[in-house]
């Protein structure tokens, strides 16, 4: 802690909260003082969303206290929090959305200070960003990485008052390398200018290059909480408790079918291929998936096996049926395999799910249970577990593993593996170098192009910045 | 207790509790009369309400707005063609259904190759119905034939017919939603088209299919209620514009698409009827009873849907 004398911003001491038997969080004691930046990390379901949102205000302890040094509660004390679901109003401008949450806008002509005061944010955290506040475009026609921009610069703009501790949920899920990095330049000038952050992530690079403080949560409960120079990676994965699987080795060579696909954008695939989609965020990677996959499947017709199956990134939009359990959001891509005369098996959808559960993890001990009773990651395990339950020869992936835990993460890319081996072809769009560089050929997307492809060693971080960016630097 | 956090048990309750305070006036004589003309009634508003809440169930936005103008359509061909002549009765059904098929699908088609909102597709096209109804007979009032009026009008164990054809279509219809294909795939599109579509859903289909099934039990609500009473009316679809959404509603279904209540229906179509009889026969006069007949709406309404916002 650089600032020994300050008072915390915030002091938790015994916090807890409970969901009926669920303990979310079992007495957690933490403080945050200015010129802080802690790394929160643990798997899914350790109970970081709930310590942000017992901080932020979101949700009531059911024990122990929150204090803070300015007020009552997290506004007046200058909390800010970045959500890990995006929270911005799709229909509303850039600056609309600001100013829902920045009162002290006047209440006539506050357009132009608004769109001011988003910009000079925006610039200020990550320049260059390239988003049209001043033309007042709707969010829903922004990429999701610019979503997350500009949720992150509202948390960062001053509103009136000053944001002193701003929480990180997450930011970096859809974010490509070259804008996280400016993401992460912004913190450490901002804890060093004494703001406060709390950095929660499932990239450790990134809480190991901005936390001055790594604080470990497993269960709802802090297991380990020292300096970051105090922890090695390896230490760090040991803390939140998950062994990492050796065996993900160096692959022997392996042998793939013929080619399955083909698309006008000349991405093509074998059978039994793993083939990515790289390139920063926002390039055409997501709307060559949709299109098809979409082009591959049919709103009039469902013959017994699907040709393509979907898993799906934004949860929100594009996954979760949220009224439903957890049992029917994984069964509802295979109720025709096991259905005698149009009715479900329902003995056989419950074995499936119920299989699925063990084999991906899913963090319940009840698949009748709401699917939005899942914190977001076993969501998303309960995504891919609905497409891979699907014998679909091809599987399209668009950024899935958002908010998925590093251990996790290693399970289904061995999952995925075991897959291929079994002849299933995988069409997976990342923004995160780590997961493409499992994958056997890139496609490196640029400006809704294909701007190069590569295979075998040839996938590296170099080659895939290089192409990524290569427009831009000779323009 | 589980029973409770059933959205249909509202309606339900609500049902008894009017029926309790009607017969209470007579002290207790004249109950069975009033549970059959419930039931008799209220049939026609549950087969449609059974429509209504299938297209409602496909999400904000969806409704069919075409059922009054679908029943006196099919209700007056049916009865064109049967003309009256005994044995014709069967003939007459396929023509009302073949009429709703008609035009569900013609409501499909607005919607989806004009991309029309359903509000306005169905409304616009119900004007059109309409209109071919008046062409077709000028109005003339035409009587069913003996023997379907008879079984229109009949009883079968103590049961008006009709209500055992309403009855037998919402088990089917349950049967349906809870069980089959079909019915995930129409609860899955309610919840989040686009997510439905990923997840490999034909949504189209599922939509042509509820516009379809919807009218096709306006048709038959139309050639049952005719036949009930007498004859095709010009305007005897009209209370079933708001009865079919109001039934949806206090049923227990939500307006939102993706969870619907069959049970609920059929309480609530013997709610609606049995809370006029009962201002009936408390004396209120027309404007109070329709004022009354509004905030015992809301007031159900609003306890069905407070009950579920508790987990």
């Amino acid at each position: 802690m650089p600032d020994h004398e300050s008072r915390p911003i915030v002091a938790l001491a015994e916090a807890k909260k409970h969901f009926g038997p669920v303990r979310a969080l079992d007495g957690v004691t933490l403080s945050v003082a200015p010129g802080d930046c802690i790394g929160l990390v643990g798997h899914n379901g350790a109970g970081k969303s709930t310590l942000v949102n017992l901080i932020n205000g979101g949700l009531a302890p059911s024990g122990g206290t929150i204090r803070f040094d300015q007020g009552d509660d997290a506004l007046t004390a200058g909390v800010r929090s970045v959500f890990q679901e995006l929270s911005l109003c799709p229909n509303l401008s850039v600056a609309e959305n600001l100013r829902i949450s920045h009162s002290s806008l006047p209440r006539i002509g506050w357009r132009k200070p608004a769109r001011a005061e988003m910009l000079a944010s925006l610039d200020a955290i990550f320049p260059g960003h390239g988003i049209d506040v001043a033309g007042d475009v709707e969010i829903e026609r922004l990429t999701i990485a610019e979503r997350q921009m500009v949720e992150i610069a509202i948390g960062f703009a001053p509103r009136g008052s000053e944001a002193r501790l701003v929480i990180l949920d997450e930011p970096t899920s859809s974010l490509d390398a070259g804008i996280a990095d400016q993401l992460l330049a912004h913190v450490k000038r901002f804890c060093a200018a004494g703001g406060a952050v709390i950095f929660i992530s499932h990239m450790l690079g990134e809480v190991f290059e901005v936390a001055s403080r790594i604080v470990v949560l497993k269960d709802g409960r802090i297991v380990a909480e020292r300096a970051t120079q105090d922890f090695t990676r390896q230490g760090l994965i040991d803390a939140m408790g998950h062994m990492t699987s050796d065996d993900a080795s160096v692959e022997t060579a392996r042998q793939f079918g013929a080619e399955v696909l083909r698309t006008p954008e000349g991405l093509s695939a074998r059978q039994g291929e793993i083939v990515g989609l790289a390139g920063l965020a926002g390039h055409g990677q997501a709307a060559a998936l949709a299109r098809f996959y979409l082009a591959k499947t049919s709103t009039w017709r469902a013959s017994r096996t699907s040709d393509a199956v979907f898993v799906a990134g934004d949860r929100a939009r594009d996954g979760v049926l949220p009224l439903w359990s957890i049992l029917r959001n994984i069964s509802i891509a295979s109720l025709k395999l096991g259905a005698r005369a149009g009715l479900v098996d329902r003995s056989a959808e419950n074995e499936m799910a119920e299989g699925w559960k063990t084999r991906i993890g899913i963090r319940t001990d009840d698949l009748t249970r709401p699917i939005l009773s899942l914190s977001g990651g076993n969501q998303q395990k309960a995504l891919f577990a609905r497409a891979l339950a699907n014998p679909a020869p091809i599987v399209v992936m668009d950024d899935p593993m958002r908010g998925v835990d590093v251990g996790t993460k290693q399970d289904v890319y061995a999952m995925i593996r075991a897959e291929a081996a079994r002849g299933r072809t995988f069409l997976w769009y990342s923004t995160e170098t780590e997961e493409v560089c499992q994958c056997d050929r890139v496609f490196v997307f640029r400006n809704g192009e294909i701007s190069a492809e590569l295979t075998g060693t040839e996938i590296t971080e170099e080659n895939i910045l290089a192409a990524s960016f290569e427009m831009q630097e000779a323009s | 207790m589980i029973l409770l956090r059933k959205p249909w048990i509202w309606s339900w309750a609500a049902a008894a509790l009017t029926f309790a305070l009607t017969i209470a006036l007579t002290s207790g004589r004249g109950g069975s009369e009033l549970a059959y003309a419930a039931l008799s009634f209220g049939a026609f508003a549950a087969i449609v309400g059974l429509g209504q809440m299938l297209v409602i169930t496909l999400g904000p936005g969806n409704v069919d707005l075409s059922i009054p103008a679908t029943m006196t359509l099919s209700a007056t061909l049916a009865l064109k063609v049967m003309a009256s002549e005994p044995g014709t009765a069967f003939l007459g059904l396929v023509i009302a259904l073949a009429v709703g098929f008609g035009a569900g699908l013609a409501n499909f088609a607005l919607i989806f190759l004009l991309r029309l909102p359903p509000i306005i597709a169905t409304l616009a096209a119900s004007l059109i119905y309409q209109s071919l109804a008046i062409w077709s007979n000028r109005g003339l009032r035409i009587k069913p034939p003996e023997p379907l009026a008879d079984f229109a009008t009949g009883r079968f164990l103590g049961l008006p017919n009709v209500a055992w054809v309403g009855l037998t279509l919402a088990v089917a219809v349950w049967i349906i939603l809870e069980r089959s294909v079909w019915g995930r795939w129409l609860l899955a599109t309610g919840q989040n088209m686009r997510a439905a579509r990923l997840a490999g859903v034909p949504v189209e289909r599922v939509r042509a299919t509820t516009y379809v099934t919807v009218a096709t039990f306006a048709g038959l609500a139309g050639y049952l209620l005719a036949s009930f009473s007498g004859g095709a009316a010009l305007n005897m679809g009209a209370e079933y514009l708001l009865m079919s959404i109001a039934v949806v509603v206090i049923g227990g279904s939500s307006i939102a698409g993706g969870d619907s209540n069959v049970p609920g229906v059929w309480g609530a179509a013997l709610f609606m009827f049995l809370v006029v009889s009962m201002l009936n026969s408390y004396g209120a006069g027309a404007g109070v009873r329709n004022v009354l007949t509004g905030t015992i709406v809301i007031a159900i309404v609003i306890a069905a849907s407070t009950r579920r916002l508790r987990p």
